[in-house]
């Protein structure tokens, strides 16, 4: 039987979970929102990270079919899409009941309360059906794993419909009720689950359009034509290996938590690493000439060097101000009222760089409106904040020795492309054309990647199996 | 205590314990008895010549270190910023201000006597000369002593240094505390004073070096700041300061012999898992929390470089009693602070070589410029010299204010791992050759 080992990175405003196998490859990831209660995001990445880890094995054990027949890999992969929108309905619903209990609490008298309680109805009436349509058809399981983040969107989209009276309340019942049903773990039971999703599919492949050809779903490729008229086949003989995985008995072998709220983790202590040190650890996995690592994170930017084996040789954080961070990044974009994920293309907008003086999360914003009044475009503003917040990234990586090939951004906000760009652009500035940047799409998973790797190495007892430096992906 | 090795630890505890007593108890009745008082700070200081005067001293930044540890400083330096001084300046001045405003009461609860004289012997730190300036204002009625003490900008000091020292002691200093005594000075009793002081400054070194032993029998920087306040500060050149370090050095000696571990206030360290030298003070606000966290990890501090503000004997430097003036300007010279930075790197780096330290830590002290300018670089000096891992904090003096538990634990924990994971890395690669 394979061994798996885990990692979680308890991060202040996410958390990640990573499972790898022996040859140090990431087999299952888990993220989601980190809020006030630390070991339930913990419990719920790592669930997501062994749902995850099966439908990798999955994969694995099906490798040659699936290069064969197409097909497969198409099944598959909306499999996990419809399965990741069963766990979503049960959360749905979770949170429905916490809305409909708020508004019971919060509104004592009779008919305002109906009144209430017949809108929340109907906006989840509106809402319902679009989320399962984005699951089922456009794949936002990966391109949004956060539940929070997905329905408060479609909640405040709902909600702005209405007459304008009706926001604050609203609003109100939203606020108290999320959080408790966000902060529930709910114990899946994987087999049932991934049955209902086969089920699912079953009626989506039913209702597929009529020919590829017809041109009306953009979302209509050869692998789909492939299943039309040919799914109940597919999933008769994906099925033993689809009860194969959802009976693997996932044993873990040996788990290491890192991040923020570490010390929450009900793990030993010798199973605590910090998150330094786990992500250069995994940063030097994937990219094994990584020399300097930079991480910003939700709170706190480090600029890590590492040696040859991965192993740090010193460090500098950010103190007490989380300016540069993720959630400086947020304020920011709850100032200018669009999504995080906006803010970043937003920024690539910039046919200039307006000077920013204050990287201070509280002055910032102030800033921000008073460039606005003086007439600057906000995506130039935005140009111009992003660059301070590498600049101030990059003194703290002076402060920790400087920049040595190969550097590699991990963390959260390597997902910002402005922040990537500006990054590429400062540091061949400061030391020279020939560092190579690495940004890999797992950045953010690196810390947990790295808990993984000193789970897998026992830590004390074996470290130098990092020597190898073998890549993993 | 049943345990005879305890009792005997305890023992010089109690000296210095009963040393600090008596002398605030004299400086509280120090109107009634008739006794001067002299303010002055403890880098470079002259305490031979205010006992050749039987003067009280009095140290300010003791003072506010005393009442960070007490918890009293947050509230002094409100209301020291009330009266208008920044959130910038030095949290020692504000403090010593802060306590000034509330009455004076000194760390012991007992009210302090005002200076007849303000004796600034050290102006490597700035901050002192403004300080006194406040103070002056405070007391208006205090004689301002002033000796320019010259920085050692090339890393040496010269006789021309010396005799510039010399000729301000003689034609400053001394009438100043003649002024303000009414005695004249008198050499014979100063060099017997600095007799004392040599022989008190030979069992300090004794007892510094014993941290050379593996596993080290004290920690140099938590505990040393225990160890060093006799002779950085009011006893010096007193008999009972001889007698303090002659039974710590006993002690000390003892738990070597013994192969002990470093008394920690929980009881006896059980491991030395990492050897560690520290630059900068400590902070003593949160000074037990900052400390444990250090000896849950098993992290012993073998050399720091505070605990020589007060003098640098370690390397050779004793008080000369056969040439009292020209030796105390030697010694004002030569506290660490006054050392120039490629000074302080070659001084650290010998540290960490000679005391066989796993890594070097630097605690970056928000306020303090003295001692924070070039720590950056010093840090990466020693890192290259050396090829141990270095770390960084920061903290503050006794502002609680700048004092993270969250954020220092952090970094420690990182740091200590960070070790942890070298030390296997180069056994093995012993191993390997």
């Amino acid at each position: 039987m394979s061994k798996y080992y885990l990692g979680v990175d308890l991060g202040s405003t996410t958390s990640k979970a990573v499972i790898i196998n022996e040859a140090d490859e990431i087999i299952g990831r888990g993220i989601t929102n980190t809020r006030a209660n630390y070991s339930v995001a913990a419990d719920i990445a790592r669930d997501e990270a062994t749902y995850n880890a099966r439908f990798s094995v999955l994969k694995k054990n099906l490798e040659d079919e699936i290069k064969a027949k197409p097909e497969y890999r198409k099944y598959i992969a909306d499999l996990e899409s419809v399965f990741q929108y069963e766990q979503f309905k049960v959360k749905l619903d979770r949170l429905g009941e916490e809305l409909v209990k708020t508004c019971d609490n919060f509104f004592t008298e009779k008919t305002l309360r109906e009144t209430m309680l017949n809108h929340l109805r109907a906006i989840r009436r509106a809402f319902k059906p679009k989320i399962k349509h984005d699951y089922l058809y456009n794949d936002l399981g990966s391109r949004n794993q956060f539940f929070r983040d997905i329905v408060s969107e479609k909640y405040n989209e709902e909600v702005n419909k209405l007459d304008a009276t009706l926001f604050e309340p609203l609003m109100t019942v939203w606020d108290k009720s999320i959080s408790p049903a966000e902060n529930e773990r709910i114990k899946f039971d994987f087999k049932e689950l991934v049955h209902k999703a086969m089920d699912e599919l079953k009626e989506k492949y039913k209702n597929l359009p009529e020919s590829s050809l017809d041109n009306k779903s953009v979302h209509f490729d050869a692998e789909m034509n492939l299943l039309r008229g040919n799914f109940d086949h597919v999933s008769d003989t994906l099925r033993k290996h689809i009860d194969d995985i959802a009976e693997l008995d996932f044993e873990i072998e040996n788990m290491t938590g890192t991040g923020y709220g570490r010390a929450l983790l009900p793990f030993p202590q010798e199973c605590i690493r910090s998150e330094i040190l786990c992500h250069a650890f995994g940063a030097h996995a994937v990219f094994p000439e990584t020399r300097t690592v930079l991480d910003i994170g939700g709170q706190d930017t480090k600029a890590i060097q590492v040696d040859k084996y991965g192993l740090v040789t010193s460090f500098q954080m950010n103190d007490r101000c989380a300016a540069g961070c993720g959630r400086y990044l947020g304020y920011i974009a709850d100032e200018l009222s669009i999504s995080l994920n906006e803010l970043g293309p937003l920024a690539m907008e910039a046919q200039k760089e307006v000077n920013i003086c204050s990287t201070c999360t509280v002055f910032a914003g102030a800033e921000l409106r008073e460039l606005t009044n003086l007439g600057e475009k906000r995506a130039d503003i935005l140009g111009g904040l992003h660059k301070a917040i590498i600049m101030r990234a990059m003194s703290l990586i002076a402060r920790s020795g400087g920049v040595f090939n190969e550097f590699t951004f991990t963390g959260g906000v390597a997902r910002n492309p402005a922040v990537i760009k500006y990054l590429g652009q400062l540091v061949r500035e400061n030391y020279g054309d020939n560092i190579k940047i690495n940004i890999h799409t797992d950045s953010i998973f690196m810390g947990a990647l790295g808990g993984a790797m000193f789970a897998r190495r026992n830590i004390k007892a074996d470290l130098p199996g990092a020597k190898t430096g073998k890549a993993v992906a | 205590m049943a345990n005879p090795k305890e009792a005997v630890k305890e023992k010089s505890m109690v000296i210095q314990k009963e040393m600090l007593a008596k002398q605030f108890s004299e400086l509280s009745k120090a109107k009634e008895t008739g006794k001067k008082v002299c303010y002055t700070f403890v880098p470079g200081n002259l305490i031979e010549l205010i006992m050749a005067f039987d003067m009280l001293p009095v140290y300010p930044e003791i003072n506010a270190l005393q009442s960070g540890m007490r918890k009293k400083s947050g509230g002094y330096i409100k209301d020291a910023e009330k009266v208008g001084h920044s959130e910038d300046v030095c949290t020692y001045v504000k403090c010593d201000i802060g306590m000034f405003l509330n009455g004076n009461i000194g760390p012991t609860g007992e009210k302090l006597p005002e200076p007849d004289l303000l004796l600034l012997s050290y102006t490597g730190c700035f901050t002192f000369l403004k300080w006194f300036e406040n103070l002056n204002r405070l007391y208006p009625n205090a004689e301002v002593a002033m000796l320019h003490t010259p920085y050692q900008e090339d890393g040496k000091i010269t006789q021309e240094q010396i005799d510039y020292m010399v000729k301000q002691l003689k034609e400053e200093v001394i009438p100043k505390f003649e002024k303000v005594t009414g005695k004249k000075f008198d050499p014979a009793k100063l060099t017997g004073l600095l007799q004392n002081s040599v022989e008190a400054e030979n069992y300090w070194v004794k007892i510094l070096e014993m941290a050379k032993n593996k596993p080290s029998p004290i920690d140099a920087y938590f505990a040393g700041v225990y160890y060093m306040g006799p002779i950085n500060t009011s006893f010096r050149g007193s008999p009972e300061c001889v007698e303090y370090y002659k039974e710590l050095y006993k002690e000390v000696k003892e738990r070597a012999d013994k192969k002990l571990l470093p008394v920690t206030p929980e009881g006896e360290m059980e491991k030395e898992r990492f050897r560690l030298v520290v630059e900068g003070p400590p902070n003593w606000t949160n000074f037990r929390e900052f400390w444990k966290i250090f000896y849950d990890l098993g992290a012993v501090i073998v050399a720091s470089t505070y605990t020589k503000v007060g003098g640098v004997y370690d390397q050779g430097y004793r008080q000369d009693p056969s040439k009292p003036l020209e030796s105390i300007a030697t010694y004002c010279m030569g506290c660490y602070t006054n050392l120039n930075l490629p000074q302080r790197v070659d001084l650290i780096e010998k540290y960490v070589k000679e005391y066989k330290a796993d890594g070097f830590l630097i605690n970056s002290i928000k306020s303090c410029n003295s001692f924070s300018a070039g720590q950056l670089m010093i840090m990466r000096e020693i890192e290259q010299r050396t090829g141990v891992p270095v770390g960084f904090i920061e903290s503050d003096l006794v502002d609680p204010r700048y004092f993270s538990y969250a954020n220092i634990k952090n970094r420690l924990e990182s740091y200590f791992q960070m070790l942890e994971q070298r030390k296997i890395i180069l056994e093995q690669e012993q191993v390997q050759a």
